[in-house]
């Protein structure tokens, strides 16, 4: 049986981290009164016109530089039509001919066994980042016949990142997103929380036998977690497997992830092939960008957008800031994987390092170890911990001076756990889990010990 | 400023809407830059004739009704007058989309100035429930070219 290799792409939209919308001054947040966060424009009543945010340009050019695309210092705005309620103008502001930045790369970092002890890195190849409008919200009444609009997210800025179909199952499709969203919220350009709708990801699936031509491939939505992305790609991967494998074929179809079943089904049928007819967007002229050597002299600062000055003032990205905590601490880069996993985690570690003797090697089981699965089997984040960095860095300290055995650390630590407000040297003194340190004290107990078992004594020295 | 040649087929108000002569597929892209810089017909080329699936598909597209043989005609007669285009020669020249290609795109802070006028926007909806629009569930597509009434059927 001839082997199949599974193929993946993906399209993300990233919901843009601003007050306002991409071309209109209504505000960008989530969870507000059904259409009150919509302007005339975003409303498409007749007269109004696109003003273009400076702040969703700059998100844009921070994104692709930061996954090092080439940023196009001329970039055009496109019409994509088509009919839906929550597209009220009938068109979706794009960049289809020339989006503001292209080929770029993701490196992305994978576990090869479960115990996660070794790391392979692959890259997936970045075709091109667009600025884009979002749509209104469909609220689908199917009891009464109708579909309820509310255009509060209508217009908000979006990029959509396109990645290449360098991957190859569900694993890598999550690692890649995973860290693409550690870059966003780093960046700041969007915070990319799934949940809340800010980062969406489509995947393209398909499969084909090595050395033949790649086969067709589905289109798979409704994905709204980065754990159900693995899945539904994987699922898709197999499905398709055993249709062909049973002499079916693959329609170039939709298909929308159930997660409660775990697979995926067909949407319903948009009327065939789309036509979207695009055209330029008429009211909006080339968007020009510049860089230091090509900055216009009389222009107002306002009105120009210097790629250079956004460069040199990009914060470290995550894969600079694992660099620099394994150089600094020593740990491993696997643990350096799981510190920048979890929100606040590393600050939490570095804050602890500071506080307490103990060598950040040693530190970070304690993290990695016990904090971190408290945290989880309470469903807390690190923000939310109720043991705070100063009182395991105190903790730690009575350890490392061997004021406590280890084994009463633990004991200690779930006593923090409580969040009663104790200090670990209250708790230490009221289970009397001290160690003795007085010499003489210890002879003492000692001797007592010997001489209350006289017959075990002799018994000894007698061999 | 440029000089347009207005030709004999000019039309007051909007005219049918351009159809792409080519089928565009998903994403179909403005391809163009077409010199077919040896026309010189001056306005009278040949009519060319448009198939019953792209006005059916057009119809679909644009949700547009030729209603009868003279739409279709005018249809025809529009595609030859802007056919004129193709009598310029436009060898190493880049296409021009934007009149506006010279303006610069004016950026606006980042700042809220606007919304919050859900009642002035609900005003002219024929329906809404709880200050939400309310819409047709989903897309209602237009019926098949056998099964709707049109002239189209006949041609």
């Amino acid at each position: 049986l001839a082997p199949w290799v599974p193929v993946v792409g993906l399209e993300i939209h990233a919901q843009i981290s601003s007050n306002s919308k991409l071309f209109s001054g209504s505000q960008v947040q989530f969870a507000a009164p059904p259409n009150s966060l919509v302007s005339f424009f975003d409303a498409s009543l007749p007269g109004t016109l696109p003003v273009l945010n400076r702040r969703c340009v700059e998100a844009a050019v921070m994104t692709g530089l930061a996954l090092n695309c080439s940023i196009n210092k001329k970039s055009l705005f496109d019409r994509k039509h088509y009919f839906y309620a929550d597209l009220p103008a009938g068109y979706q502001i794009t960049q289809q001919r020339v989006p503001i930045a292209v080929n770029g790369c993701l490196s992305y970092s994978l576990c090869i066994d479960s115990k996660m002890s070794q790391m392979v890195t692959k890259t997936v190849r970045i075709k091109q980042i667009q600025l884009e409008q979002d749509s209104g919200k469909s609220l689908h009444d199917d009891t009464r016949s109708q579909t309820l609009v509310d255009l509060n997210r209508a217009g908000v800025g979006l990029m959509e990142v396109v990645m290449e179909p360098d991957m190859c199952c569900g694993e890598e499709a999550a690692a890649a997103v995973r860290e693409l969203q550690l870059i966003l919220q780093t960046l700041g350009s969007s915070q990319a929380v799934m949940a809340e709708g800010q980062l969406r990801v489509d995947a393209n699936v398909s499969v084909h036998h090595p050395g033949e031509p790649y086969g067709v491939r589905t289109e798979v939505k409704n994905i709204n977690s980065i754990r159900f992305l693995a899945k539904a790609i994987d699922y898709e991967i197999q499905r398709q497997i055993e249709e062909l494998e049973n002499g079916g074929t693959i329609l170039n179809e939709t298909r929308a992830f159930d997660s409660k079943l775990g697979c995926t089904v067909p949407m319903r049928d948009k009327e065939g092939k789309q036509d979207y007819r695009f055209m330029p967007e008429p009211n909006l002229p080339p968007l020009i960008l510049y860089d230091t050597k090509s900055l216009p002299a009389n222009m107002n600062h306002q009105q120009v957008i210097n790629i250079d000055w956004i460069h040199e003032r990009l914060p470290d990205l995550p894969s600079v800031k694992r660099k620099k905590l394994v150089e600094k601490y020593g740990i491993l880069p696997e643990h350096s994987f799981t510190l920048l996993n979890e929100d606040g985690l590393a600050e939490f570690f570095e804050s602890v390092v500071k506080r307490t003797q103990m060598k950040p090697k040693k530190v970070i089981g304690w993290i990695l170890n016990d904090l971190l699965s408290y945290l989880k089997q309470h469903s807390l984040t690190v923000k939310e911990s109720p043991v705070s960095s100063f009182l395991l860095g105190d903790l730690l300290n009575l350890l490392e001076k061997k004021e406590i055995s280890s084994t009463a650390a633990k004991q200690v630590f779930a006593e923090l756990w409580k969040g009663e407000g104790k200090t670990p040297l209250e708790i230490v003194k009221e289970q009397k889990l001290g160690l003795l340190q007085d010499q003489k004290e210890l002879e003492q107990i000692c001797q007592a010990v010997i001489d209350g078992q006289e017959n075990e004594v002799i018994m000894m020295m007698l061999g | 400023m440029r000089a347009l040649l207005l030709g004999r087929w000019l039309r007051a108000g909007p005219g049918p809407p351009r159809p792409e002569s080519r089928n565009g597929g998903n994403g179909g892209h403005r391809g163009n830059g077409g010199h077919r810089g040896n026309g010189g017909n001056g306005g009278h080329g040949p009519l060319r004739k448009v198939s019953v699936e792209v006005l059916d598909h057009l119809e679909h597209l644009a949700l547009v009704d030729f209603r009868d043989s003279e739409g279709v005609e005018r249809l025809h007669k529009a595609i030859q007058f802007a056919d004129q285009l193709h009598e310029v020669n436009t060898d190493g020249v880049e296409p021009m989309d934007s009149v506006l290609e010279d303006r610069c795109l004016y950026l606006r802070e980042d700042d809220v100035t606007e919304g919050n006028c859900t009642k002035e926007l609900l005003e002219n909806a024929r329906e809404k429930v709880e200050e939400y629009f309310v819409a047709p569930p989903g897309n209602i597509p237009l019926p098949k070219l056998e099964e709707r009434e049109t002239f189209l059927q006949g041609s």
